[in-house]
């Protein structure tokens, strides 16, 4: 798999460490009531969708940036790439 | 029809016009007591377990392309139960013991073969860790040997013992353990299966359920919807797509798990060699293929097939530990989907849905666990309680905070 890195370019898929489900961005606020629940979903439960799957990848042995990429699980083609630092602060997150 | 010798001779005299289809091709009944859903391993020893113990039962199994199609037909055939855990090494060690009775419980040769697994250490602290697993396994009734390197020279003399990153100081080696014919186990449960009654739906999915207030009644199929009292679901790679259609998310993520195979060879591997520490593990086919993997590719799919990285990187632990086998021709390779749970073990489990249960979460070790599964499965179904030796493989233990953590794997296990 080629990934078009936002900034680099065509980068082989090597170069990156997987993580999972690009929902793992918002992790639950500690400090709420019900956090084993929140932190049980967010840890283990998973969608782990057929088809476009937005997930996490970390470019290690490149520039160390996080993406965030769409992906067609069935398929291997990726369909989009975005620094995951824009795609969190676009969803809220103020870093 | 019984299988035998005699019945071979038969046959020849005949010109094989005798022989039966190994199972029937029935068409679906409206109803039945059990649907079993996957025609796996797993599924078809469910159904098999359930039909010979459970006399005049109905059941179906559903199987959306044909029997072996799945992981119980992709996997690099490796049976053993050396675990450490209280979990699992009682069910893994209750499934070796199926495993050794199987060809006459099933009447079918599943090339069942006690080759022995050695899985190799490099360190002092990985010998001790595995005398520690020895010890578990030994105290639940199985079979361990530490071997030295000097005992592990006389076996294998061609392992790269002085390799720099990882020498090989020895290896704790189950001698039980080995190979089975993994899709004549699939054909086997089915015939098995078949011989009780149960009804094989073959190239028909699951599409739903038919759930009314928390109540599951039946499915819906690509050949009309199907009742029945109650629903089992085994369908390993395809887990979370399944269990979507009932509302439910799982703590699992489906990976790939590549295999491959070289082109034959004179016997030169004496049993499993597993080489954890370099991703690499290894057998040798009847024919003299042999037959090796690796890790999972390591990023969610349900495609069946990987990217050259991951063959990159068990070829080359490949060679770094037998840098004999570096001429071989590869012949073939293919990946299977893997339900990677996020613990690395399995779930046996009713849902909160009354009349739908679920067994998944195999990860790349389920083909060895198939009897035992079957057996427990059958037994959640039949009678709403869990197994004896499956009793751990509950749903509700990622939340409880009872993870069966056997070593650092499932989906992400952040080994490096
Ligand atoms: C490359 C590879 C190597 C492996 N090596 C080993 C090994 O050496 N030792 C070991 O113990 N394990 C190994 N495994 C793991 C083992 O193969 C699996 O854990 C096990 O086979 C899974 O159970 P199963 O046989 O029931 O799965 P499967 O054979 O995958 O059965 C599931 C079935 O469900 C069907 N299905 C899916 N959705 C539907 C639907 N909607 N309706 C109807 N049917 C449906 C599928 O078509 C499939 O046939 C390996 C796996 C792979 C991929």
């Amino acid at each position: 798999m080629i990934i078009i890195h936002p900034l680099l370019g065509p980068r082989d898929a090597q170069e990156f460490t997987y993580l999972g489900d690009a929902s793992l961005i918002h992790r639950p606020d500690p400090e709420a009531d019900n956090v084993a629940g929140t932190f049980y979903e967010y840890l283990y439960q998973r969608d782990n969708i057929a088809g476009e799957h937005r997930e996490l990848w970390f470019h290690e042995q490149g520039d160390r940036s996080w993406l965030v990429i769409k992906r067609n699980t069935l398929t291997h083609d990726i369909l989009s790439v975005e620094l995951a630092s824009d795609v969190a602060r676009r969803e809220g997150r103020s870093k | 029809m019984q299988y035998s010798a005699f019945q071979i001779f038969k046959q020849t005299l005949r010109g094989h016009v005798g022989w039966k289809p190994t199972w029937r091709s029935p068409d679906p009944k409206p109803q039945y007591d059990y649907i079993i859903v996957g025609g796996g391993g797993h599924g078809l020893a469910t159904a098999y377990y359930l039909a010979k113990k459970y006399h005049g039962v109905n059941i179906a199994v559903f199987e959306k392309g044909w029997l072996g199609g799945g992981n119980v037909g992709r996997n690099t055939t490796i049976i053993r139960s050396n675990y450490l855990l209280d979990a699992n090494e009682p069910f893994y060690e209750y499934s070796m013991k199926l495993w050794e009775g199987l060809e006459q419980e099933l009447n079918y040769n599943a090339m069942i073969s006690q080759r022995g697994i050695i899985n190799l250490f490099h360190t002092d602290p990985q010998r001790d860790a595995f005398v520690r697993r020895g010890n578990a396994m030994r105290l639940h009734g199985a079979d361990a040997v530490l071997l030295s390197q000097e005992a592990l020279r006389k076996k294998c003399p061609f392992l790269n013992f002085d390799n720099a990153r990882f020498p090989v100081l020895g290896g704790l080696w189950q001698p039980r353990g080995g190979t089975a014919r993994h899709d004549a186990v699939a054909w086997g449960y089915a015939r098995g299966a078949d011989q009780h009654g149960v009804d094989i739906i073959q190239n028909c999915e699951v599409t739903g359920f038919l759930i009314r207030d928390g109540v599951c009644t039946g499915v819906e199929t690509t050949r009309g919807q199907i009742r029945a009292k109650k629903i089992g679901v085994a369908v390993a790679g395809s887990s979370s797509r399944v269990m979507a259609k009932a509302g439910m998310r799982l703590p699992i993520e489906s990976h790939v798990l590549q295999a491959f195979v070289s082109e034959g060879l004179k016997p030169i591997i004496p049993g499993v060699i597993t080489f954890g520490a370099g991703h690499f593990y290894v057998s040798q086919s009847n024919k003299g293929g042999l037959v090796f993997g690796g890790d999972i590719d390591g990023y969610n799919t349900y495609a069946q097939r990987g990217n050259l990285p991951v063959v990159e990187d068990v070829c080359e632990g490949g060679v770094a530990l037998m840098p004999m086998i570096g001429r071989a021709r590869l012949l073939r390779m293919w990946g299977g989907c893997v339900d990677m749970s996020m613990d690395g073990s399995p779930i046996i489990d009713k849902t909160h849905i009354e009349g739908l249960y679920f067994n998944g979460g195999w990860c790349y070790g389920g083909f060895k666990a198939t009897p035992a599964s079957g057996v427990a499965f059958a037994h959640l179904l039949a009678t709403d309680a869990p197994h004896d030796t499956a009793k751990a493989y509950r749903f509700d233990r990622f939340s409880r905070g009872f993870l069966i953590d056997e070593k650092g794997v499932g989906a992400q296990p952040n080994l490096h």
